[in-house]
């Protein structure tokens, strides 16, 4: 590709004595685009972070930012400014003398600023916080200070560290909101932190999941729920039934599985080609599978596994009220425990615990992937 | 014996008593020392004389007055000197100090830190003799191979300002050293990451952040060294502070109440100094709350 | 210049003040009294090593048992200033009201911040024959004539809870005023009496400031000076005096110095012991009380 990417990693590696924290990560991010990093704690995306911006040398690999590499640039030197987990919001300055603190270190001069920290004031939506004390703001304005202290030197990348880690529940399903705007407005490139899958998915035009240093997959969110290409991705984007077992036999549309319990499925293999006796997990989501009584359908215990679909019978244990995202928790004959969305429509059966109930699902809603530390062709 | 639990009346309101009680004796010889400096008299004892200011402003003998005293002001003088210059080296040392301990780390770090807090459990009179003999022997040293006797190495206001810090420097130290720990390193990162140079990430940022801690220790090693006697008997020479001129006065038969007028003086000058300690606590407490009420009011 | 070069030469330059001021005025000092104190006069500017000067404290009477004294006067000092200052400062902190708190915890540290010569030359007006406690005896009939009331052992003890009570009472307070009450409502709660919670719940919980409090009075009693002459008058036997006595009245430096030596060692030793009986250290505790 000829375009210069706002960032590009290289092949970065970071290590700490032995340990390995990032382990040769390379990609690039197009102008004007919100990219997240997503992974569990310690799986190296703060390490990440704090390379680009200079906090850490990286041991290897190379930094690029509007194609130019910045390894040999003093972190205060870098045109990439961080949004920190807990905001580093100056508490002995007020907000508009935060805002000003990179213009001054720039030597900007003083009519300069002021209209530039107003008019970045007003761009956030807090036109007149400018005399206020840090002390006296809320979460959200906190948040949209800090990002504006950053935006005020025009950035070639802002990065943010897990911002919203810190607020409640209702204020960051807000804010999330408010930052994808900021972000579409201001049109700066956004590289954004998180550990929380719902943040990374609902803001992002792309995600890239990291786990042990390492890149698993970097796709459009919509890619990485619907055809995620490791275990790791299956089970840390959004919710999975998960069940570990071995491939029975392979035919053209996919594989059947006999998971450790006894159950047999019909599964599509997504992370590579599998092969008889593979020990595998099988990965099926929760709005798959559809819920019908017993009742209105053949009650036999049919596994129809060479078929189109997946059936199984069992009863409902319990049910977990969540609104529209209402689950309920079957036993199957063989003894597993399938999580799976609550119908919202359609005949009213007795969702009642120990009611007899029919699940079924399209082979392609089970994913079927190698089990992490086996190899597949092994 | 908290709010919630309560024991008996009668054991509580004797509680109240002993606590009141302790208080009268806390501050019973205080009132006393100052009391006496207005008796018009010539010492300071019963009977109850009569209201005079001579204590103070008194310039005929006998009744000379703090202000007209010659001694007794150039020991104040001195006293203020040696307290300055002690609170200027102990603040710059116990910066430096808790920087080395809290941001760093090098071989016995550990041994050092103990070396660090070891002198707040020397006695006085023992760290000012040592430095007594060594800076003697240097000095003796020093006229027999050269012939030259190094002044300052003598009993005198140098070894004074010396022997003070030397305890003084640990307290700062471990003052400045709490509150650096404190410190959200983020902060210092998020202006590096703005722009700013390691200087004035250093002056725009940590060290306005360390401020109360420097306000607070400052005041303390100013009024410690103010106040030392035991380190200073030993180090002084023609020049002394005012606690060892009031010390020779005391021991003589027949001082006048100029002393109590001493004494308030000192008191009230370290009540001050105590309670704007104390409010530079509070502010450290509750960054800026002066400002943020004000304001506040305004908005809602 | 690189990132890992500046932050060695930063090490340095903070390490230089730091070595400067433990090696010039800490380390090398007590060295050098400790050397001087094993120098023995032969003759006139001439000198032998021995340990002539420790001898001497010990063939003296006079010498080991002022040592003693001040020893046990010392111990005493500090297990008064515990039992005053305990109930002190658990009321400011658990039982005072919200503001009674803060003017009591005040009303502490103001007097803490005035000079010992103050508040000895405070008891010397109260107490001396001619003083205010005298003429209030005398006034009421209790005594015909003025009684003396300076210069006795028991003056001495009073005048010296007095002017270390409060490094006692400061570091508790602090201690048990970040110690949850609901401790000791638990305590309460699962059947204990005032006297178990006290002594299972809030005296260990308290121990830290307890030991902090104890070795700085410890410290402040068997090195003062100021409060044992003033009170105890020129015979008051105190060790301190004994040190004075040999470097400025006898200029008998090498017996000064052994004397400095062993009142460090007998204090550094019970230092020592206190640290080691309550399970902490001196970082733990004098360290953080003084933070």
């Amino acid at each position: 590709m000829a375009a210069i990417h706002d960032l590009e990693c290289r092949g970065v590696r970071k290590r700490f004595g032995a340990f390995v924290a990032v382990d040769g990560v390379s990609f690039g991010i197009p102008s004007g685009s919100f990219f997240s990093i997503l992974g569990p704690s310690g799986c190296g995306k703060t390490t990440l972070l704090r390379m680009i911006a200079g906090f850490e040398e990286p041991s290897e690999g190379d930094i690029l930012i509007k194609g130019r590499s910045v390894l040999s640039l003093a972190p205060n030197r870098r045109n990439v400014k961080l949004v920190f987990q807990h905001l580093a919001l100056f508490p002995m300055m007020n907000v508009a003398e935060n805002i000003a603190y990179g213009l001054r270190c720039k030597g900007v001069a003083r009519g300069e600023i002021a209209r530039r920290t107003a008019d970045v004031l007003e761009r956030v939506g807090l036109p007149h916080a400018g005399s206020k004390d840090i002390g006296q703001l809320s979460g959200g304005q906190k948040q949209r200070i800090a990002i504006a202290r950053c935006m005020v030197l025009d950035p070639d990348v802002l990065l943010l560290d897990e911002p919203l880690g810190a607020l409640d529940l209702k204020l960051r399903e807000q804010m999330k909101i408010e930052l994808k705007m900021l972000q579409s407005q201001f049109g700066t490139t956004f590289v954004y932190i998180t550990h929380d899958q719902s943040e990374a998915l609902v803001m992002s035009d792309r995600v890239a999941v990291m786990n042990h240093g390492r890149f698993e997959q970097v796709g459009a969110p919509r890619e990485l729920y619907h055809d995620p290409v490791t275990a790791f991705v299956a089970g840390f984007v959004g919710d999975s039934n998960r069940w570990p077992g071995r491939v029975l036999d392979r035919d053209p549309a996919g594989v059947r599985v006999e998971t450790d319990s006894g159950l047999t499925l019909a599964a599509c293999e997504a992370g590579g080609v599998l092969r008889r006796g593979d020990a595998v997990e099988v990965f099926v989501r929760p709005e798959s599978i559809s819920v019908t009584g017993a009742q209105a359908t053949d009650a036999t215990d049919a596994t129809d596994g060479s078929g189109e679909h997946n059936r199984q019978a069992g009863r409902i244990e319990g049910t977990l009220f969540n609104g529209a995202n209402s689950r309920i928790l079957v036993r199957t004959s063989t003894g597993e425990q399938v999580e799976a969305d609550l119908p919202q429509r359609g005949p009213d059966i007795g969702f009642e615990n120990g009611a007899p109930v029919v699940l079924a699902w399209e082979r392609t809603g089970s994913k079927c992937f190698a089990r992490a530390g086996e190899d597949p062709a092994g | 014996m908290i709010p919630s639990i309560r024991p008996p009346r009668p054991f509580m309101w004797g509680y109240r008593a002993c606590v009141l009680g302790f208080f009268a004796f806390l501050i019973a010889p205080l009132i006393a020392a100052g009391l006496f400096a207005f008796n018009d008299s010539l010492f300071a004892s019963m009977p109850w004389k009569g209201f005079t200011l001579a204590w103070f402003t008194g310039d005929a003998d006998p009744k000379i007055g703090l202000l007209h005293d010659r001694r007794l002001l150039k020991g104040l003088a001195v006293s203020f000197l040696v307290a300055t210059l002690v609170s200027i080296v102990s603040l710059v040392v116990g910066l430096t100090n808790s920087f080395l301990f809290e941001r760093h780390r090098f071989p016995f770090k550990g041994l050092c830190y103990m070396l660090m807090i070891v002198p707040l459990v020397i006695p006085g009179v023992i760290l000012g003799i040592s430095i007594l003999v060594l800076a003697s022997g240097i000095a003796n040293h020093v006229e027999s191979r050269f012939g030259y006797d190094p002044d300052f190495l003598r009993p005198g206001l140098p070894l004074v300002i010396l022997g003070q810090a030397s305890f003084i420097i640990t307290i700062t130290s471990l003052v400045i050293s709490a509150r650096l720990r404190k410190f959200d390193r983020s902060l210092e990162e998020a202006a590096f990451n703005l722009g700013a140079s390691r200087t004035r990430v250093f002056l725009t940022i940590t060290l306005p952040y360390l401020r109360p801690a420097l306000i607070g220790s400052g005041l303390v090693a100013f009024l410690v060294s103010f106040e030392n006697f035991n380190t200073t008997l030993f180090l002084v020479g023609s020049d002394a502070p005012l606690t060892v001129t009031m010390y020779d006065r005391m021991l003589k038969v027949g001082s006048t109440p100029v002393l109590n007028a001493v004494s308030l003086l000192l008191m009230v000058g370290s009540g001050l100094l105590a309670l704007v300690s104390v409010f530079v606590q509070l502010e450290r407490k509750a960054p800026r709350a002066g400002s943020r009420a004000p304001i506040s009011r305004g908005a809602g | 210049m690189n990132q890992r070069s500046i932050r060695r030469l930063t090490l340095f330059m903070l390490l230089a003040p730091f070595l400067l001021w433990i090696a010039l005025l800490i380390v090398l000092p007590h060295a050098g009294i400790f050397t001087l104190s094993l120098r023995e006069k032969v003759a006139p500017l001439v000198y032998t090593v021995g340990p002539g000067n420790y001898l001497d404290f010990f063939r003296e009477p006079i010498y080991w048992n002022t040592l003693l004294r001040t020893a046990s006067f010392s111990v005493l000092v500090t297990a008064l200033t515990f039992l005053v200052g305990f109930p002190i400062a658990y009321y400011i902190a658990k039982i005072a009201g919200r503001r009674a708190r803060g003017a009591l915890f005040l009303g502490c540290l103001i007097p803490l911040w005035v000079s010992d010569l103050v508040r000895a030359y405070g008891w010397m007006i109260l107490l001396r024959e001619t003083g205010v406690v005298s003429s209030f005896l005398q006034w009421t009939g209790i005594v015909s004539v003025p009684v003396e009331l300076l210069y006795n052992d028991a003056t001495v003890v009073v005048g010296l809870v007095y002017t270390v009570v409060l490094f006692m009472i400061v570091p508790l307070v602090s201690t048990l005023d970040g110690m949850d009450n609901s401790l000791i409502e638990a305590g309460y709660n699962l059947g204990g009496n005032g006297l178990t919670v006290m002594r299972r719940i809030v005296i260990p919980y308290a121990m830290p400031g307890i030991v902090a409090g104890s070795i700085v009075v410890f410290m402040l009693t068997a090195g003062s000076y100021l409060t044992p002459i003033l009170l105890g008058g020129k015979n008051s036997m105190w060790f301190t005096e004994q040190i004075y006595e040999q470097f400025i009245t006898r200029f008998n430096w090498e017996s000064g110095a052994a004397f400095g030596i062993l009142l460090l060692l007998f204090t550094s030793l019970t230092v020592w012991l206190g640290l080691r009986l309550s399970g902490q250290s001196l970082a733990s505790t004098v360290a953080r009380n003084e933070a």
